[in-house]
């Protein structure tokens, strides 16, 4: 194997629930405060003990942050699933594993390396505690392999140090754990491997976090003060993220007082009914679930629509459909929101491909919301939500007010005239609102689900009707231009193909481009991040002869929303798709890129000779 | 279409302590059937909040959907109303309450709305103790789609086309009481003398307060055979009690009989007087209550006033500990933790 610095993937296969996954972090982190790019992915069952899970670590020194094939080291602690592991490791690669008990001879590979180490055996002589032994064989393997690549001890121990702290003996037996590791590679094998680490200092300023954390602390900056929500994998660390930072930065420290409410619902329609009672009722209020709740969610997405009450709700989107792979990635949630519920309805959505912009997307749906007064939906997905990623550090600025969007208080109500909750006195489709108990005689009107006119008042008038819904296609052209734009990654195109992402497919996407540069194609690229699509995604269409739409669903439902949403020939639109339920790779975009651009040149080549 | 009613107002209209007349707390014409139940209890709401002088702005009114939701519209014209979706009104009313724990809220359902398509809601709603006002307009049929049987339809009870409804009906004063609503009151849509008092006292609860009014439907619901009728429900009444509510504390009136008569103090000082004419029963004392209920059925009775009331239980903004302050008056300043503590939180992700 040739030597390689700071560019390869080990991958851990374990028991859930054995304590591997603070072990595996540790490992991930300590290459993280080295400076080095790592990309840590969680792969794991919809179980809570005993069945098999992986944690596959990305370490690459150019940045490329998404998920790559080929396992360069694996570290096998469960016996369930060894059969597979050996056959996953890729040629010339290693193969760690608790050679407590005898390797059986059917899993010996004659093309890969084996790493025996007794990780059961020594924890169970180093401590008498079985919780500890149990815990601490994961750590003997950190320790093992930071004399295998050159991960600093140092950095580790400073970890180890930060969780415990407070608790000397519990870092004294992490201490006895990594130098059993560490001196049973140096008694035993040659060290370090080909493929190692060497520090960088690259992330300064970065900080390394998951998705969900990101979008909960992004709604106490953005001032939600209500969340109703009910348990569902994977977004439940939503909650608990915003429940952690309100008790700790909303929470009165003398009368225990709270500036916030949570309310676990009976649920997922309620907690969508709780949230736009609640932002009806000028709070700001959101909800976090996943696809299966967002399908119950729907009655209550029209009514807001409808009734243009703001809310927000974030989607950490899993595989489906029904409960489909709730533990696995996928973008599958894409039409459900944009067109939920029954009748003609269209909602603003938010893609969001970093925790920065998880923190950034939802702060500022909050704002949206308020100011086009329809439900939002940040439509994040399980490995953006529940993986670390690195990011850059979240930003607030301190002058910052809330857009709180069109009411009118008491005060104004006095002036105004006769005040009509849906008419449009300024010509953006979006009306001006009242909170319950602004004034004694003025303002009060009835919302509801039915039609109306622009004062409120119930009609069944087709006329009235479809002023009304002409309207709310007004306010959809306001959305968007104030929605997010895309990014667009050359000032000039350079290329007549391009490619097309958004959400957790940017960091493969980004390097398939680099992947197919190499092989002399080049594309342009543009990133959307919101929908409805801003005049930019168009114009990107217009100006390549081909798009390739890459996105993590079987339907290319990105491709049918702007097959929907722009005068565009549907057959410019290449999908690239990936919808296994792992997180996209760079070589999956670059092949099919590739296959396509070969197939079509092959097509022409034999159309032309036909022709001749 | 809901018609609005001529502005005249009569110059020696009555006003309540806040200067407002009754006017003040009506609505636009009803467009219910001529005789509708549900008009008679949306015109003991106007009374009770006219009564009670509460600001008509200070209340909203929540509902679902059905002939029951559609009432809202006809009360309290200057209260912000919300017609939201059927049998859901439970979870809007809680969002609405967590936003602002300053108002009063209304909310109306029907049997349909909450004995059926809604009785998780319901169920729910009672365990969290929402402090609201929680009216089911019970007609024991779906009025809206025209008459079929609903949930809270007596077993045996014969439509108006004839069928004998083969399942036993769902009692919800019963299940309300069984769920730990802390508040439960039963009435008749006819009998306005009751509904009044039992109205004020429950606006005045801190905490959940049920009422089950039954409404007879006087287009599907109303003929012979049907336990919710007019004639029926007039021959099958039973109170256990008169009552009066008293919002203040030293106003307490002598006009009953001390022996019969229970006073339960409210969070506010406010007294409920319960004359009590049910012998075996205590309003503070749920075993009994349900004993009662299950004795009015064997008898084919409807067991009428304030059936249960616990002043004891924390309601949801209590057990949640929220700010003195509504949530919704909060700014930027109250939640937004700021620059410096945003870097604090950066530092510990690194």
């Amino acid at each position: 194997m040739s030597q390689s610095i700071n560019d390869f993937i080990v991958r851990f296969a374990n028991v859930n629930g054995t304590g591997s996954a603070s072990a595996n972090y540790l490992f991930a982190k300590a290459i993280f405060r080295m400076g080095i790019p790592v990309t840590p992915k969680n792969i794991f069952p919809s179980n809570i003990q005993g069945l098999p899970t992986w944690y596959e670590v990305r370490v690459s020194e150019k940045g490329y942050l998404g998920r790559r094939e080929g396992i360069d080291l694996m570290v096998s602690v469960n016996p369930q699933s060894m059969a597979q592991d050996v056959k996953s490791v890729k040629s010339g690669g290693y193969f760690m594993y608790d050679s407590t008990k005898k390797l059986p001879e059917t899993l010996v590979r004659e093309d890969i390396h084996y790493l025996g180490v007794p990780m059961m055996e020594m924890s169970n002589q180093a401590f008498s505690d079985p919780r500890k032994r149990q815990l601490l064989k994961n750590i003997i393997y950190v320790g093992a392999l930071a004399k295998l690549i050159n991960l600093e001890i140092e950095e580790i121990e400073k970890l180890v140090g930060e969780q415990f702290e407070g608790k000397a003996s519990l870092i004294e037996a992490n201490h006895i754990a990594l130098k059993l590791g560490m001196d049973f590679v140096e008694a035993n094998f040659d060290f370090p491997l080909p493929f190692r680490l060497e520090r960088k200092n690259l992330l300064k300023g970065k900080i390394l976090i998951d998705g969900n954390t990101a979008c909960g602390l992004g709604a106490v900056y953005g001032g939600a003060t209500v969340m109703a929500w009910y348990p569902i994998t994977p977004s439940t660390s939503v909650a608990e993220a915003f429940e952690h930072y309100c008790e700790e930065y909303r929470t009165d420290p003398e009368t225990g007082e709270k500036k916030f409410a949570i309310i676990q619902a009976e649920d997922e329609l309620a907690a969508m009914g709780m949230v736009i009672g609640s932002n009806w009722n000028g709070a700001r209020a959101f909800t976090a679930t996943s696809g299966p709740g967002v399908s119950l969610m729907n009655e209550f997405i029209g009514l807001a629509y409808f009734a243009e009450v703001p809310a927000v709700l974030v989607d950490v989107q899993r595989a489906g459909p029904s409960t489909g792979m709730p533990t696995r990635t996928q973008q599958p949630d894409l039409m459900l929101a944009a067109y939920a519920s029954h009748g003609d309805t269209k909602h603003v959505l938010l893609l969001p491909s970093t925790p920065k912009e998880c923190f950034e997307m939802t702060a500022q749906s909050f704002d949206l919301a308020e100011r086009l007064q329809t439900p939002i939906m940040v439509m994040t997905d399980l490995d953006l939500g529940m993986n670390d990623h690195i990011s850059e550090p979240f930003e607030w600025n301190d002058k910052r007010k809330y857009d709180r969007g069109k009411v009118l208080n008491a005060e104004e109500l006095e002036h105004v005239g006769r005040f009509g909750r849906y008419l449009d006195v300024d010509g953006d489709g979006i009306p001006f609102r009242t909170y319950p108990g602004t004034h004694p005689t003025k303002g009060a009107f009835f919302t509801r689900g039915t039609s109306r006119d622009e004062y409120a008042a119930y009609t069944e008038d087709g006329a009235a009707y479809k002023r009304n819904m002409d309207r709310l296609m007004v306010k959809w052209k306001t959305a968007k231009k104030i929605v997010p734009s895309a990014k667009l990654y050359q000032k000039k195109n350079q290329s007549p193909y391009g490619i097309l992402f958004f959400g957790t497919s940017t960091f493969s996407s980004e390097e398939a481009k680099d992947l197919l540069l190499q092989n002399d194609i080049v594309v342009d690229a543009i990133r959307i991040k919101a929908f409805p699509f801003g005049a930019e995604v168009l114009e990107f269409i217009k100006t390549h002869e081909l798009v390739f739409v890459i996105e993590q669903n079987r339907d290319a439902q990105m491709r049918s929303m702007m097959m929907i949403e722009m005068e565009t020939n549907p057959a410019k639109l290449i999908p690239v798709l990936n919808y296994d339920g792992m997180p996209i790779t760079a070589d999956a975009i670059k092949n099919q890129i590739t296959i396509y651009l070969q197939q079509t040149k092959n097509l022409d080549h034999e159309l032309s000779k036909t022709t001749v | 279409m809901s018609y609005l009613k001529p502005q005249f107002k009569h110059p020696k209209l009555p006003k309540n302590k806040i200067g407002y007349t009754i006017k003040e707390y009506e609505g636009p014409l009803s467009t219910l059937c001529a005789g509708c139940g549900h008009d008679s209890i949306s015109a003991a709401i106007v009374q009770a909040c006219f009564e009670m002088s509460v600001e008509p702005h200070k209340v909203a009114k929540i509902s679902g959907i059905g002939c029951s939701s559609k009432t809202p519209t006809y009360f309290l014209g200057n209260s912000h109303g919300f017609n939201s979706v059927h049998g859901r009104m439970p979870s809007v009313a809680t969002g609405a309450s967590m936003s602002n724990k300053d108002m009063v809220y209304f909310g109306v359902s029907g049997d349909g709305d909450s004995a059926s398509i809604g009785m998780g809601q319901f169920v729910h709603v009672i365990r969290r103790n929402l402090n609201m006002v929680y009216i089911v307009m019970n007609n024991g049929c779906y009025g809206l789609t025209k008459g079929q049987d609903s949930a809270t339809a007596d077993q045996g009870s014969k439509s108006k086309a004839g069928s004998v409804n083969p399942f036993q009906a769902i009692d919800l004063a019963s299940l309300a009481i069984e769920l730990g609503a802390p508040f439960v009151a039963q009435s008749f849509s006819g009998d306005k003398q009751q509904l009044v008092p039992i109205i004020k006292a429950a606006m005045h609860h801190k905490g959940f307060a049920f009422i089950n009014v039954i409404s007879p439907c006087v287009t599907f619901n109303n003929n012979a055979g049907s336990t919710k009728s007019y004639d029926y429900v007039r021959q099958h009444i039973e109170a256990t009690s008169t009552l009066d509510f008293v919002p203040e504390m030293p106003i307490i009136t002598t006009k009953y009989d001390q022996g019969k008569s229970t006073k339960v103090a409210l969070h506010d000082g406010s007294i409920i007087q319960l004359n009590k004419l049910a012998t075996d029963w205590d309003p503070e004392d749920r075993v009994s209550v349900v004993n009662a209920l299950q004795q009015a059925r064997l008898k084919n009775e409807i067991l009428t006033g304030l059936l249960y009331v616990n002043t004891e239980w924390n309601d949801l903004h209590g057990t949640l500990k929220t700010c003195k302050t509504p949530l919704n008056k909060l700014t930027e300043k109250d939640l937004c933790p700021g620059e410096e503590i945003l870097e604090g939180i950066n530092r510990n992700f690194r």
